[in-house]
């Protein structure tokens, strides 16, 4: 038995739970939730038919590929595989961006693959820096962040190292 | 970012030239549209169990309840404000929804979250540490469960999707480590000569 597989019980079981112990309205604000990320799904749908493809045809043309050999060899002695680069350079951009590169790494090596896993790992474990930084000192309108994109941009290169540790570590 | 779309789309147009494959980037612009919307439709579903779940989570208290559990860990980082005040509060909620992956809640938070700060702190058009300490709260991703990465992988039919949780888990806390020590070391760095009041280290 896999404990990871417990996870998303274990969450779901404890929600529902703390619902029944305290008296909540569980299946109306199930329907309230997923009515709002209904929304958010179909504001998502015409720009990811925008990128995926945008990513898609940049992958037909053989573009990717021919990045991807260029690529091989330099990244061959670090381990970091060059499938996953692409998404290491859209991710801190653009989420949907970073969304449908992910999908084109699943689709072409698979999601048990190496960089499958790694990919798997990375979104999970990475955020859309520039965005969260613009939106979070827009709205105070501070201009001098000071160092606020080096600290975070030295944790998304963090994240994507050790992605391909902790794939290597926990996932073979 | 405005950009991207029209470099790739003409980028992908030269390249298939070069090396000849009109006929596949005809048939991708074709297909991959029809493959977005499946892939939409496919995300909606777990978006949507995923929002509902977490609003049942929301109105039975269960997300306060881990708010103010989670604020005792944050205290220590936030060594500027005040521990009952709005900003403070506002983190933890922000914090807390995003480790439940309530994208649509984390937003609204982490901006009241900073206009708190900056009413607290005074702060005009230079960013504070408590600001950047927050910030890079938020750029690094603390996510319980990565729904998205693993409603992709369960669609491509992954043996185990949600075996990369634990490898999710210590990745995202590598990377906000290493966020943490920078902001710390390059605001030492930067405030060298300006500022000598007692400022507490933190723990590290």
């Amino acid at each position: 038995m896999n404990l990871s597989d417990w996870i998303i019980p274990a969450v779901t079981a404890i929600i529902i739970l703390w619902g029944l112990k305290s008296k909540t309205d569980i299946f109306g604000e199930f329907a309230a939730g997923a009515a709002d990320n209904l929304k958010t799904c179909a504001e998502l749908l015409p720009v990811l038919i925008a990128l995926i493809t945008a990513v898609g045809m940049l992958r037909a043309s053989g573009a990717i590929e021919l990045l991807t050999s260029l690529l091989e060899d330099a990244f061959a002695r670090t381990g970091f595989p060059a499938q996953c680069l692409p998404l290491a350079l859209i991710r801190p951009f653009s989420g949907s961006g970073a969304l449908a590169v992910f999908e084109d790494i699943i689709a072409q090596w698979g999601p048990d693959s190496r960089p499958g896993k790694i990919a798997s790992v990375m979104l999970g474990s990475t955020e859309t820096t520039f965005y969260t930084i613009a939106v979070y000192f827009g709205a105070v309108r501070i201009k001098r962040t000071r160092h606020t994109l080096p600290a975070a941009l030295i944790g998304d290169l963090t994240g994507f190292i050790i992605s391909v540790l902790t794939v290597n570590l926990m996932l073979t | 970012m405005k950009y991207i779309f029209s470099v790739l789309i003409l980028l992908s147009v030269i390249s298939a030239a070069v090396c000849g494959r009109g006929a596949e980037l005809t048939a991708s612009v074709l297909d991959d549209p029809v493959r977005a919307v499946e892939l939409t439709i496919y995300l909606c579903g777990g978006m949507c169990f995923w929002g509902g779940l977490m609003r049942v989570a929301e109105s039975s208290g269960l997300t306060g309840k881990i708010s103010g559990l989670l604020s005792h860990i944050l205290g220590g980082l936030f060594g500027g404000l005040d521990k009952n005040g709005r900003a403070f509060h506002a983190i933890c909620m922000n914090v807390t929804a995003n480790l439940l992956g309530l994208g649509n809640a984390a937003t609204p938070l982490g901006i009241e979250a900073m206009k708190a700060i900056a009413e607290e702190e005074e702060t005009k058009d230079e960013a504070s540490p408590s600001m950047i300490i927050f910030t890079v709260l938020n750029t690094a991703s603390l996510t319980l469960i990565p729904s998205t990465a693993m409603s992709i992988r369960a669609k491509y039919h992954s043996a185990s999707p949600s075996e990369i949780i634990p490898a999710v888990w210590a990745t995202s806390a590598a990377a906000l480590a290493a966020s943490l020590i920078a902001a710390a070391a390059l605001g030492a760095a930067f405030s060298g000569k300006s500022q000598t009041h007692s400022r507490k280290d933190d723990d590290k």
